[in-house]
């Protein structure tokens, strides 16, 4: 088996600079930033849309409502998935009915976490809108799930793998591709 | 019937004080003669007893036979065939049955069944109370008559001291023992394991070490009062042990039985609810233990009894509360006496064959437990060293209730011999198709 | 760390200190499931769970019913009475039958200890024990030890059990998972009521109840059943009370943040004042909130998870 290859897609100030891109991105796809919320999927998904926010807030001026999502209750491959993974926690601040609500994940892949994400949202509320902002799209769709708006693209192979580090978790901001060359 | 000539076995009859490398000839079924290079009669069956143990055919006091009444579990046929697949020559059967056997009419039927089956003999032993309600004494004269070897109201308690102690007066009279099963019913009362620390951590109801204490108390104390005969069943304490050592000191009339499942299981087997580890009484500490195996040495306890309990495997097959208590044990009793008391030298093998050959017979005053020339040709002959492993599907007995299933044992019967007859020879198999259960 | 639970949830007696901890902290989301508007979300869609209750139980039956249904579960309640179990059918039998119907998991009350073993090793479902005899009743054991976490870690923490212990199972089930999360235990009781050889779980005595206030950081009321009475273990209810309840005289000197906790139902009066179950101490009401979140995550995790299909599906990272 080839040895797998690590490279380095974002460091630290690549990382910073396209969070700022997709937060004027954001700003850019939503006219009224007044009912703006964002949702961040657990885990690395909550921090982004911590910086995000921040990022949002100098831009406007305004201070931007922040959630977490845990969707491990609804995922579709709870059967096939275990030892059952731990619940992380979810809260909403806000009511999401009439807001424009912004799913934020570290890196967009099958589709599935996302389609798992709308479902649980939907337990919540209605919003006006959803929009998707992901830190990198690696293809593989399996489910027709496309993001509004998108930090970085990196064409994959289903063996490899994509890391993504926040200072927060790991001490560090970066983004790794780590090339399988096939399946162990 | 073809004489029998048994070639060159350990002799070992410790009621006439005989342990010897010696020819065995048996022959109108009575041992004709004991000693070096015995002549071959004509027509004789020889049997090779190099390296095997030859001894007085095995007494089992306490047996639960089951017919008349749950033939489904057991027959008096199917038990004395297990019977001699133990090693047991002779076996007496308990009255518990349905109906009890407290008139003559019913211990002649047992007589009569046990001889048609024709394998180990079968000694009735009658009720001490009609119906073994506790109330009344059952007619001694009459049991004895038609063939009752002893009393008991075994299953319960004699349920009161006035009734153990008429019981105790009049079977003086026949000169029969009189067999209790210590339990005082209001410490016991639905208990279904030993109350100590397993109990405790199953949730279960336990039976204290009291409540078989007390009633063999009260009994020495009326053994004391009457000169009559108490023999203690299954004893399980060392309480009991240690007033039974006492009572005896004294010159009292007490006699008393261990099983091989006290002597060799402790509470922690009823561990995962296992219903085959339910019995009554309950199997105790490693205290206890000790002082079972101690006495058995020093003779406290005279004899080792199975109180083969059969069951059906749906009974069995229930919640621990639910089931009911016993297990079986003709077919495993010499293996585990060897493999738990010889083997550790707790007891030697002339020992072992006191306790289970001559001391029952004598308890019961029974024929045999001895081999002299005149007398019954009872005779078990066995391999002390053969190692086997305990699986119930092949057992002679209708029911499978063991604690024992899949446990290496030591000691394999090579041949029962009743009334100078084989009746059982090691390799038999059980060939009745409709088993108990499975 | 992600230790399984086995295929049943028996007793807390066989279980780590870590599977113990695994169940307690996946109960917390599932808190937050609680509070929700729509109190609902879909993990165990689609699987069959029947509550087989050989014994009377509405608080916990209605409690397992709560967490089943929350996780989106489809639910059915076999009540012994009127089951066929009252026409002489055996326990094995009806959970055969039930399993032919294809459930996945069985959350029985019984009146046998050991009930539920049996039950789990003859069905492939998993079984949840809801109280067997008197030897455990584990959900009611975690549902307590979430509740003693709740205010202060259950390391170190003294928790004393008052009452019946002799017959409960749910004071083996505390004793067993406050033993193995590091707390100290106590019980305290009539001797009468209290196990032969206790202390050799690693559990205290107290023979009065002012001893073991004094000394607890927590005090576990259990409810007194009247027929103890009548089968001669304690005279009176009277007498117990006065000697055992738990009043607000009692608690006078106990510290701000003793916790009294109950399993219910309460006899008000009897072991329990009513000012003590309403009073500031209490933390009954909260058990019952645990219940429901604790169940839920006993649920979940055993609901089902193929280690091996795991295994290979992880090459995947499913985002």
């Amino acid at each position: 088996m080839p040895p797998s290859e690590r490279q380095l897609l974002l460091d630290e100030r690549a990382f910073a600079r396209t969070l700022h891109r997709m937060a004027l991105d954001i700003l850019r796809q939503t006219p009224d930033p007044v009912p703006l919320v964002l949702v961040g999927i657990q885990r690395r998904g909550v921090e982004l849309a911590v910086r995000l926010a921040a990022l949002l807030a100098k831009e406007t001026g305004a201070e931007v409502p922040r959630g977490a999502l845990d969707i491990t209750l609804y995922r579709d491959d709870l059967e096939v998935v275990g030892p059952r993974p731990l619940v992380g926690p979810t809260h909403l601040p806000v009511d999401l009915d009439g807001r424009v609500a912004w799913i934020v994940d570290d890196v967009l892949f099958t589709g599935r976490t996302v389609r798992a994400a709308l479902d649980e949202l939907a337990d919540f509320g209605r919003p006006a809108r959803i929009g998707l902002a992901v830190l990198v799209d690696r293809g593989g769709r399996e489910l027709p799930v496309q993001a509004d708006v998108v930090g970085e693209r990196v064409p994959t192979s289903p063996g490899d793998k994509v890391e993504v580090f926040v200072k927060e978790l790991d001490g560090r901001d970066a983004v790794e591709v780590v090339r399988g060359g096939g399946r162990p | 019937m073809k004489p029998i000539l048994l070639r060159g076995a350990r002799v070992l009859d410790p009621a006439n004080g005989r342990d010897e490398v010696a020819d065995l000839l048996l022959e109108g079924g009575l041992v004709k003669g004991i000693g070096r290079a015995l002549g071959t009669p004509d027509g004789a069956t020889v049997l090779e007893g190099k390296g095997l143990v030859a001894a007085p055919g095995f007494v089992d006091l306490h047996a639960h036979l089951r017919e008349p009444g749950r033939e489904d579990v057991e027959t008096i046929a199917t038990g004395a065939r297990a019977a001699a697949a133990g090693g047991f020559s002779a076996v007496c059967a308990m009255p518990n049955t349905d109906p009890v056997t407290d008139n003559q009419a019913a211990v002649g039927f047992i007589v009569r069944q046990a001889g048609l089956a024709g394998f180990a003999r079968v000694y009735p032993i009658g009720a001490v109370s009609v119906g073994q309600k506790g109330e009344q004494l059952a007619e001694f004269g009459e049991l004895v008559a038609a063939g009752a070897v002893a009393v008991s109201d075994d299953g319960r308690p004699v349920a009161t001291a006035h009734l153990m102690r008429t019981a105790l007066e009049y079977a003086r009279t026949f000169d029969i023992p009189v067999i209790d099963h210590c339990e005082d019913v209001t410490l016991s009362h639905g208990g279904a394991m030993h109350e100590g620390v397993t109990s405790t951590r199953l949730g279960l109801k336990g039976i204290p070490r009291s409540s078989e204490d007390v009633i063999v108390a009260r009994d020495i104390a009326l053994a004391a009062l009457t000169g009559g005969h108490v023999h203690f069943a299954h004893v399980s304490t060392a309480g009991a042990v240690a007033l039974i050592r006492e009572a005896k000191t004294r010159g009292l009339r007490v006699t008393a039985e261990v099983t091989p499942h006290h002597f060799t299981l402790t509470d922690a087997a009823c561990e995962g609810y296992d219903t085959n580890a339910k019995m009554n009484p309950p199997l105790r500490e490693t205290g206890d233990l000790a002082a079972l195996r101690g006495a058995l040495a020093d003779g406290t306890i005279d004899c080792i009894a199975t109180d083969h309990a059969p069951h059906h495997y749906d009974a069995k097959e229930a919640e621990f509360d639910n089931a009911p208590f016993g297990v079986v044990g003709l077919e495993t009793a010499l293996g585990l006496a060897l493999t738990e008391l010889v083997e550790p030298g707790t007891l030697t093998l002339a020992q072992l064959v006191d306790r289970m050959a001559a001391r029952p017979a004598a308890i019961a005053h029974l024929p045999g437990g001895a081999l002299r020339p005149g007398g019954a040709a009872d005779v078990v002959v066995f391999d002390p060293g053969q190692e086997w492993t305990v699986d119930p599907s092949r057992f002679f007995s209708k029911s499978r209730n063991t604690p024992f299933a899949g446990r290496r044992l030591r000691g394999v019967v090579r041949w029962t011999i009743v009334g100078g007859r084989v009746v059982h020879t090691a390799g038999d198999r059980p060939d009745a198709p409709d088993r108990s259960g499975r | 760390m992600s230790g399984t639970l086995g295929k049943d949830l028996l007793g807390l007696e066989h279980l780590s200190g870590d599977q113990i901890r695994l169940i307690l902290d996946t109960a917390e989301p599932f808190k937050e499931v609680s509070e929700r508007a729509i109190k609902k979300v879909p993990a165990l869609r689609g699987k069959t769970i029947v509550n087989l209750f050989f014994e009377a139980s509405t608080r916990t039956r209605i409690s397992f019913e709560f967490a089943e249904k929350r996780l989106s579960a489809d639910t059915v309640n076999v009540a012994a009475s009127g089951s066929s179990v009252v026409k002489g059918e055996t326990l094995v039998d009806t959970a055969r039958n039930l399993e032919a119907m294809r459930i996945d998991m069985v959350v029985m009350r019984h009146g046998s200890s050991g009930a539920a073993k049996f039950l789990a090793d003859r069905i492939v479902s998993s079984v949840i024990n809801a109280g067997d005899g008197k030897h455990e009743h584990p959900t009611q054991g975690l549902l307590d030890l979430l509740t003693i976490r709740d205010h202060r870690p259950i390391a170190g923490t003294k928790v004393c059990i008052v009452g019946d212990v002799l017959h409960s199972r749910v004071a083996r089930s505390n004793i067993w998972g406050l033993l193995k999360l590091g707390a100290e235990v106590a019980v305290c009781g009539p001797a009468s009521l209290l196990p032969l050889g206790i202390e050799a779980l690693g559990v205290q005595v107290f023979r009065r109840v002012e001893e073991a206030i004094a000394w607890a950081d927590v005090i576990n009321v259990l409810r007194l059943q009247l027929e103890r009475m009548q089968t001669g273990y304690i005279p009176s209810v009277r007498e117990y009370y006065r000697v055992f309840g738990v009043t607000m005289e009692r608690l006078e000197r106990a510290p701000r943040d003793l916790l009294i906790m109950h399993p219910g139902p309460m006899n008000r009066g009897v072991e329990i004042d009513s000012r003590v179950a309403d009073g500031p101490h209490s933390v009954i009401l909260n058990q019952v909130t645990n219940g429901v979140a604790v169940r839920m995550a006993v649920l979940y995790l055993l609901a089902g998870g193929n280690p091996e299909l795991a295994e290979a599906a992880k090459g995947t990272s499913d985002r």
